[in-house]
């Protein structure tokens, strides 16, 4: 055996070791602990009967239900609109509402459970009508379905709107001009062309956004009150009281719908794959006055929404004493008053585990996707990795972070000096958000030619110098965007952290929720913003520096394009 | 008499780019018409024109007698085949077919009626039940064309129908098309790049280049007489001369003149009845099946420096008593009445 391929061997070993580590041991552990009791007994499926016999915890079950598909019907329905507009029409100021959709994205869930409370809270601006201002006010009743419902309706939009922008995007107008020539009306068109076309992207829409919901748990703390939903339920039972067993339990029931959305998703994957023909035409945008206006005119309302809850939070921070008070200030800015006096650590904390977790993450996944890509050995490992590397799309942050207490919390392990440090948020972190990237990566490295390794290999070049010479530099913007990915992610993100942290490495996310339950809502506002500027701050500097890199990228590939066409022309 | 479809001074300008322009054209009922040229000669964006799919910057479009210039494609009562098929793929081949029917406003019976009518007309009744993805290259293009009949269209509109599939199918279904012209007989107007389609298909055949008609005619008419040496080098294979001996030109020159390889003699007897003999020394001989191609290099001191050659096509038959050879030298003879010549005054547009 060459040295090379002992090399590359090596490297998947490696790599399937890490992952056995870090997902499935963990996992497995997990599972052990929902079908054992206290004492540590085998008890089989007792816990999941005995949690199906407590009424309480079935009304958690229905009630999470509930807000999930509620929120999902309402939060599709709004983006299929919304990007129906963007990618069908040819409205003005698109650019604007592509970028405010996505703004959520950068908040973490409990963001906008404190705009609401602003805005719908008992002391909030609409409920007491502009403080007193106006005659009437309005009650919605904040607390409990409702604040969730619509917290989980702007915190999963955007993530509705980016695969049903896709979805729109990949229509075919020759079908388009066939139902013309044909004589169908608008709506025909729309039943029997559109909907079809878009059937896989509005399935995948439905189940990722209903995840997130059902799995959430920034929102329903926020604004929840009394209204229990799984997720809550689960914090509760591991933090109130310790009860690891049933934590485990509710767990399992978190994940069920978990992973019918990662199967859908492949399932999905693969028939769409089919779906596209290369010949497609490109959908013609054609003005039409009245409709463009109809349109221009739902966006501005949407995005006029999201920008409303983001401005109030603003405002919440920086207003005195809400509602009594509202001149401006800095004070909750500085956090050593709230919830322990712990200043602006957290934050600095969370921007370093971010860009830790940014960084290796990148390095870890880009190569694990590499190896299963690119390195012809061990088909079976490579078929396992695979499988682990996409099996956390269908694990919640909580169960996550639950599975990595019992794991790494134990003494016996030897990997047991991670469990407190901030290395466990790194490594929970970039687990959770293992899979997008990979995906990200896998599918920037199947673009490349397979050729490239056989041609190094027959040249006697070593795999990892045709890797760093060639695959990296050509696939650099994609890893650029999953470290981005992982930064953003990992600055917004709770559930999985929420079990892990340290009493002295608290996360800025971490800092939300403990100033919300002190009652604190106007720090908790301004760590918000504090998180929501800092990734956006980071996601403009990236789209800055990365434009320059991008535009080259882009002159490369038009040039193998235009040599494409020579060679064809050649050819005839 | 009017003509059944009448274009009059179409233009089309897509910003700047002139796709089209003053394209006069007439056509009568029950005529198969193919529009021949190029890529980017705008024969697709005329046929869309035509459609109702695109909207013609200038000019006018007269359906028996009426104006339908600004009607909605779906109200012309055209129906479009295209060139990759565009069925709809979440669709059975019979609602494919029956999807146009639908908003005839036809009893579900009539529609029943008519779909089984032009599935048995194309020969699928066995697919009726199949999705487009299930059948074969050539099938979905019956599919096509069967929704197309379906609608008894005033005109058919094909769209490059033949380029996707291979070379076996598209003759198969080149001769279907004709001959369920002939069965059906509704006007029908063609697109293709393809000169032997074109040629085996149609009534009349429509040259265009450069946003323009080249020129209009019977097959036979344009492979005999092209009215330029465009037509000529499009249709078929052609040496181009001078008009005065038998000089080699090139086509943008003033005086031109031309001839088909496979009336030029070749061998010893190639005899004086057109022109004076020539000698040439073989260069090339290509096989070709039925016949062979041979490029000789015209014998001619004065201009050695700079060699003219001439294809000349022989029939296989024919070859066996010449015994071709490369580097031999052989005489042959141009026929004096199949020279063609060309009008000179107007510019004549050649590719580039």
């Amino acid at each position: 055996m060459k040295w090379n391929e002992i090399l590359q061997r090596l490297l998947l070993l490696l790599i399937v070791i890490l992952l056995g580590f870090s997902i499935l041991l963990p996992l497995g552990s997990l599972f052990e602990k929902a079908f054992m009791n206290e004492q540590g007994q085998w008890i089989g499926v007792s816990n999941l009967l005995n949690y199906m016999k407590s009424p309480a915890l079935l009304q958690s079950l229905g009630h999470t239900m509930y807000v999930s598909i509620i929120s999902t019907i309402i939060s599709v329905g709004l983006a299929f609109v919304y990007a129906y507009g963007i990618v069908r029409t040819p409205m003005r100021g698109k650019t604007f509402f592509r970028y405010t959709a996505m703004l959520p994205l950068f908040a973490p869930s409990m963001f906008f459970g404190l705009a609401l409370t602003f805005m719908f809270g008992n002391q909030g601006f609409i409920t007491t009508g502009f403080f007193g201002h106006l005659p009437f006010g309005i009650d919605i009743h904040l607390y409990g379905p409702v604040g969730i419902i619509i917290s989980e309706v702007v915190y999963t939009f955007p993530q509705a709107f980016l695969i049903l922008v896709v979805a729109l995007s990949m229509s075919d107008y020759r079908l388009y001009e066939a139902a013309e020539m044909l004589g169908a009306n608008p709506m025909r068109k729309f039943w029997t062309v559109t909907l079809p076309g878009t059937k896989y992207g509005l399935i995948s829409a439905f189940f990722v956004c209903f995840t997130l919901a059902f799995t959430d748990f920034g929102a329903p703390k926020i604004v929840g009150g009394q209204y229990n939903v799984l997720a809550t339920d689960m914090y509760k039972y591991v933090i109130g009281q310790q009860n690891m067993t049933m934590g485990a339990t509710v767990g399992l029931v978190l994940i069920v719908p978990a992973c019918l959305a990662f199967l859908v998703d492949r399932y999905l994957d693969r028939k769409q794959k089919n779906a596209v023909s290369a010949k497609a035409a490109p959908y013609r945008l054609v003005p039409r006055v009245w409709r463009d206006r109809l349109y221009t005119i739902y966006c501005a309302i949407i995005s006029g929404a999201i920008l409303v809850l983001l401005l109030t939070v603003i405002f919440g921070a920086f207003a005195k004493l809400w509602p009594y008070n509202l001149s401006l200030t800095l004070d909750h800015f500085d956090f050593t008053k709230v919830a322990g006096g712990t200043g602006w650590e957290p934050f600095w904390n969370s921007i370093r585990v971010a860009a830790l977790t940014a960084v290796i993450g990148t390095f870890v996944t880009y190569l694990t996707a590499y190896a299963i890509e690119k390195i012809n050995h061990w088909k079976f490992v490579r078929q396992i990795s695979y499988f682990l590397a996409i099996l956390p799309l269908a694990l919640p942050g909580l169960v996550l972070g639950l599975a990595y207490i019992f794991f790494f919390n134990d003494r016996s392990n030897p990997m047991h000096g991670l469990y407190g440090s901030i290395w466990i948020l790194v490594l929970v972190n970039i687990v959770h958000f293992f899979s997008v990237s990979f995906i990200t990566a896998t599918t920037a490295l199947k673009k490349l030619d397979s050729e490239f390794e056989k041609a190094s290999d027959s040249m006697g070049v070593p795999f990892y110098r045709t890797l760093f010479r060639v695959t990296i530099p050509i696939t650099l913007p994609a890893m650029m965007e999953m470290g981005i990915y992982f930064f953003i992610n990992s600055m917004v993100t709770i559930s999985a952290v929420v079990f892990l942290y340290a009493p002295d490495l608290k996360l800025a996310s971490v800092m939300i929720v403990n100033m919300d339950d002190a009652g604190d809502i106007a720090p908790a506002s301004a760590m918000s913003i504090l998180l929501v500027a800092t990734s956006v701050l980071v996601r403009i500097l990236y789209e800055w520096a990365t434009s320059a890199m991008r535009k080259r990228a882009a002159k490369w590939q038009s040039r193998t394009n235009d040599a494409q066409q020579d060679s064809g022309a050649m050819k005839l | 008499m009017q003509p059944y479809l009448q274009l009059a001074q179409i233009h089309k300008k897509f910003g700047s780019f002139t796709s089209l322009k003053g394209i006069d054209l007439h056509i009568e009922n029950h005529e198969f018409v193919c529009l021949l040229g190029p890529s980017g000669c705008g024969k697709t964006t005329l046929l869309r024109i035509i459609a109702g799919l695109e909207t013609a910057t200038g000019g006018s479009i007269t359906l028996a007698g009426k104006n339908i210039t600004r009607m909605p494609a779906g109200q012309r009562n055209f129906a479009m085949m295209f060139q990759s098929y565009a069925l709809f793929p979440n669709l059975t081949a019979y609602e494919n077919i029956a999807y146009g029917l639908y908003t005839k406003k036809l009893s579900k019976a009539d529609i029943k009626k008519r779909v089984e009518e032009v599935l048995d007309l194309v020969n699928l009744t066995a697919l009726a039940g199949h999705y487009p993805g299930q059948c074969s290259g050539g099938q979905q293009q019956r599919i096509a064309l069967a929704r197309a009949l379906a609608m008894a269209p005033d005109v058919l509109l094909l769209d490059e129908p033949l380029s996707a599939l291979d070379a076996k199918v598209r003759d198969k279904l080149r001769r279907e098309i004709r001959n369920l012209h002939e069965k059906c007989g509704m006007t029908t107007i063609m697109v293709t790049h393809d000169q032997e389609e074109a040629l085996t298909m149609a009534d009349k055949i429509v040259v265009m280049n450069n946003a323009e008609i080249v020129q209009i005619g019977t097959p036979q008419e344009v492979y005999e007489q092209p009215n330029s040496p465009f037509v000529a080098d499009f249709i078929g294979a052609i040496n181009f001369m001078k008009d005065d001996s038998t000089r080699e030109l090139h086509p943008q020159d003033q005086q031109a003149s031309a001839i088909r390889p496979e009336h030029i003699h070749l061998g010893a007897f190639a005899d004086d009845e057109g022109g004076a003999l020539q000698y040439g020394k073989i260069q090339n001989i290509e096989f070709r099946g039925s016949f062979y191609r041979v490029t000789l290099q015209w014998m001619d001191d004065e201009r050695l420096a700079n060699p003219r050659f001439v294809m000349i096509d022989i029939s296989t038959e024919q070859s066996k008593g010449l015994q071709l050879m490369k580097e031999q030298i052989i005489p042959f003879s141009l026929p004096k009445e199949r020279i063609i010549t060309f009008e000179t005054e107007k510019p004549i547009l050649v590719r580039a």
